[in-house]
Parts: C-alpha cells; sequence; structure tokens
C-alpha cells in the first residue's frame, strides 16, 4: 500500500488531468443526484405548501412524520427500494435494479421528506406574515401555494441544495440497489468504499477530492444566494 | 356590479367609481373575545354609502379587530354584519384592507402591483398608472423591501386601488411615519373618496381625522360609545371618554 503522501499526489495527478474513470464517475454522480435533487423538490415542496398553509386533523402526526422521514437510513431505503425492484418484487417487471434510475429513485426517496420538511418550515413562517394579506385578497389554495413557493424562492434553493449534498454524499442505498457495477453504476461514494476496500488509495483520494471540492462549492453557492436574497431584501 | 376598469391616470382621480352598493352597513350586537379578553361587547353600528368614516378610540378599543370583522378576516363570536343584503363570501373581494405594517411580498414594486391586478384579471397595463398616482412611478423596479416607511405605504394603496375596491380600509395607515408621507397619503385616501370608494379609517392622530373625516366613530368598551359628524364631534364631543381621547386625557 502507498504512503498518504504519494497516494496524495497520484490523486492530484488524476482529478487534474482529468482521468477518464474519474471524469465517467463525477458525471454519473452528478445527474444520478441531481435528477433525484429535481424529482424531490417537484414531490416535496408542493407537500411541504400544502401542510404549511393548511389546518386538518392529524396534521400534528403529519409533522411527527416528516420530520422523522428525515433521518431515513439510507441502507433502509436502499432495501426497500432492492425488495420492490428485484425481479419477484412488484416492480420487477420494469428491470430497473441496478441501473442509474434505481439509484435515482432510491436517492428520491430519501430526500424527498428532507425537501418536503425543511420547505414546510420555510413556507409556514413566510405564510404566518403573508397569510392576512392572501386572505384580503381572496386568493385560491393555489395561487396561495404558487405565490409561497416564488416569494420563498432563495431559501428553498437552499434547501434543494441541502438535499443535493445529502444525495451526493450517502452509499448506502446506491450501492444496494445500483451495485457499484463499473462503467454503469458506479457513482462517486460506492467507487471510494471499494478502492478503499482494495487498497487503491489514489482513485479513492482522487474521488475523494472532488466530493469535498462539490461540498464546498454547494456551501459556497448557499452562501452566495444568501448575500443575494439579503441585497434584494427578500430574505 | 360596478363595471369600472380603470385605464388611465386620470381615471383613478376624475370619480369614475360609481357609489358603492355593499352600503349601506348594518352591524348589531357585535361580540368578539380573542385571548379570553372580551374586545367587542355588543356593537351597534349604521354606515351610510359614501365618504369617510374615521374610526377613533384609545388603544384595546378593538378598532383594528372591529375592521378585520368587517373586511372577513375574523369570525364574531355573536352578532351580525349586513352589508346592504350582499352574501358573505361575495364581500370580502370587494374590499380591500390597508394594514399599518403593511405587507410588501418580496419582489419588486411593480411585481407587487402586477400580482394584486393578476389575482384579479385586470389588465397588467394598469401598473404604472396606480405606481404614478402613489408617486412611486420611478421606483417600479426597486425591491419592495427596500422602499421607505411611507413608501411601502404607498405602495400598499396602490395593491388597494388596484383591485377597485367598494369599501377601502386603512389601519393607521400613517403610524410612524413623517408629516409629508403623511400629506401625500391622506392625498391619496381624498383622491380615492372623491372617487367614490367608501373609506373607513383608523387613527389616532386627531389631526388627521380632523383632515380626512365625514363622520366620527368613537369605540369605547367594546361598543360604539359616539357616532356623528366630524364637524359636530370635534363641536364638542358628548361622551366624556371621547371629550378626554380627543383634548389629549387619558381615557380609562
Amino acid at each position: 500500500m502507498q504512503d498518504m503522501g504519494e497516494a496524495l499526489t497520484v490523486a492530484m495527478t488524476l482529478v487534474l488531468s482529468g482521468d477518464d474513470d474519474l471524469i465517467e464517475i463525477v458525471a454519473l454522480s452528478l445527474r444520478v443526484s441531481l435528477t433525484a435533487t429535481t424529482a424531490a423538490c417537484v414531490i416535496g415542496l408542493p407537500i411541504g405548501a400544502l401542510v404549511a398553509t393548511n389546518r386538518f386533523p392529524g396534521r400534528g402526526a403529519v409533522l411527527v412524520v416528516m420530520n422523522a422521514l428525515m433521518g431515513l437510513p439510507p441502507v433502509v431505503v436502499g432495501l426497500i427500494v432492492y425488495l420492490h425492484l428485484s425481479r419477484a418484487g412488484p416492480l420487477g417487471f420494469l428491470g430497473l435494479l441496478y441501473t442509474p434510475t434505481a439509484m435515482i429513485i432510491a436517492q428520491t426517496i430519501l430526500i424527498a421528506p428532507i425537501v418536503a420538511a425543511l420547505s414546510r418550515q420555510v413556507i409556514e413562517d413566510m405564510h404566518a406574515e403573508y397569510a392576512d394579506h392572501f386572505r384580503s385578497l381572496c386568493l385560491s389554495a393555489r395561487q396561495t401555494v404558487q405565490a409561497l413557493l416564488w416569494d420563498a424562492r432563495y431559501a428553498l434553493l437552499t434547501v434543494a441544495l441541502a438535499g443535493f449534498g445529502r444525495a451526493v454524499a450517502e452509499v448506502g442505498a446506491v450501492m444496494i440497489v445500483g451495485g457499484n457495477i463499473d462503467h454503469m453504476t458506479r457513482v462517486m461514494t460506492t467507487a471510494i468504499a471499494l478502492e478503499t476496500s482494495k487498497g487503491d488509495l489514489p482513485l479513492a483520494l482522487g474521488l475523494g477530492i472532488v466530493l469535498m471540492i462539490l461540498a464546498l462549492g454547494v456551501n459556497a453557492l448557499v452562501h452566495s444566494l444568501r448575500l443575494t436574497a439579503v441585497r434584494q431584501a427578500h430574505a | 356590479m360596478r363595471e369600472a376598469i380603470i385605464h388611465g391616470p386620470e381615471a383613478l382621480t376624475a370619480g369614475a367609481i360609481p357609489a358603492s352598493n355593499l352600503l349601506p352597513l348594518r352591524v348589531r350586537g357585535l361580540c368578539l373575545t380573542l385571548g379570553g379578553r372580551r374586545i367587542l361587547n355588543g356593537l351597534d353600528l349604521d354606515l351610510g354609502p359614501t365618504g369617510c368614516t374615521v374610526l377613533l378610540g384609545p388603544n384595546g378599543a378593538g378598532k383594528t379587530q372591529f375592521l378585520r370583522l368587517l373586511h372577513g378576516l375574523l369570525e364574531p363570536d355573536a352578532g351580525e354584519i349586513d352589508w346592504n343584503g350582499t352574501a358573505p363570501e361575495q364581500v370580502t373581494s370587494r374590499q380591500a384592507l390597508v394594514f399599518q405594517k403593511p405587507v410588501l411580498l418580496r419582489r419588486s414594486v411593480a411585481a407587487n402591483v402586477d400580482f394584486v391586478l393578476r389575482s384579479r384579471n385586470l389588465p397588467r397595463a394598469r401598473r404604472s398608472a396606480l405606481l404614478d398616482h402613489v408617486g412611486l412611478g420611478d421606483k417600479a423596479r426597486q425591491p419592495a423591501r427596500l422602499l421607505s416607511g411611507g413608501e411601502a405605504q404607498r405602495l400598499a394603496l396602490a395593491r388597494a386601488l388596484a383591485t377597485e375596491p367598494e369599501v377601502l380600509f386603512l389601519d393607521e395607515p400613517t403610524a410612524s411615519l413623517d408629516p409629508a408621507s403623511v400629506n401625500r397619503i391622506e392625498e391619496i385616501v381624498l383622491k380615492a373618496v372623491r372617487n367614490g370608494t367608501r373609506v373607513i379609517l383608523v387613527t389616532h392622530d386627531i389631526g388627521q381625522a380632523r383632515r380626512l373625516a365625514d363622520e366620527i366613530v368613537f369605540l369605547h368598551g367594546g361598543r360604539v360609545a359616539e357616532q356623528a359628524t366630524a364637524d359636530r364631534f370635534f363641536a364638542g364631543p358628548r361622551t366624556p371618554a371621547a371629550r378626554a381621547h380627543v383634548s389629549g386625557g387619558l381615557v380609562l
């Protein structure tokens, strides 16, 4: 096994030279996690908005469930999706197991509750401020939700980025439903786990560096969005 | 119903709105309790079809909550609010309420007005006339939340007028504003009254009440303690509470 310094040097060379394998893995990771984030937003934002703007029996229980689902263990989500997509499962006929689509489904299930719960809080706070004005205008429920989603856009982008951060960094679910197949379902986290277990530290470290850069980039983007919101008095 | 869709700035100031058919208003036995405290206690009131009525009264008299009840934002515990026989579900959309602290959307000044116009299926072309009318024509592209207090309240007024309300409620619209801003807002209110919009305004500013009111309603103890034309009221309030209020005394 190479020592840490040598591994880091080789890792940096891989990153800077644009190694084909590395680029393929990073590209698939981004495709899977960005698609899952988009799908989670399509599902989670309206749910968050509807729960935020409506009072109904059992709402407290719904909030508890929504918050609890934020902590879903990725391996459990992976197992459930696996059971559904496996040949003997109810959705086995779709033939999705060990495909990027299965990974997208698993990550969507994992982060949709995060998007729903966090957006519910953001939108509920804003609705408390706008509610009288909207009632005065006699807005429909649909107009209310649309207006709140638009006005909370900066905060909701932060929510979406939090979901993306969770998706791109998780390993358990995509390992189970994707199978970590080379050139097909291998993403950064599963590759790091595999290469580390094989003792091939340079590629693992190279992927780790990219993952860290992505995490830093996401945080920088969130920070910049917050600054933009404050500048425009939208916060 | 009115058929007014106003397209030019002149239409906002030239008597384009015919007299309301939401009025006269008849309120009987209105009671409201909030947080265990009785706010309104069997309030009776009749309002005619035109002019500006100013609600006066000490803090806690229930003026703001009374406006919210009239606008349909609150449900009374008991009593009746009769807007000339209009079905309750049709009342709120024919009125507008400007809050003491204007609620501005996190958008530009123009987008704030556009939002209201779009919600009522009114032409967006009215926006510039409305903004010019309240003196914000040159600030259309600014973020609304960066406006000063007076500008924000004028934008709230523009949004309220955009809905072509038959009744315009104003809840202390000039509280904490400088004299110039107060003057500009009062001009807009007076134009709205001349236009035929029925204005019901809450204020603690006795001078403002003298300048704007055709009629004074003095609330005290959860009821109407006194109702009179502005001239008659300011010539000599008949109840001790109103006299103390107008003279700046402590009303208990």
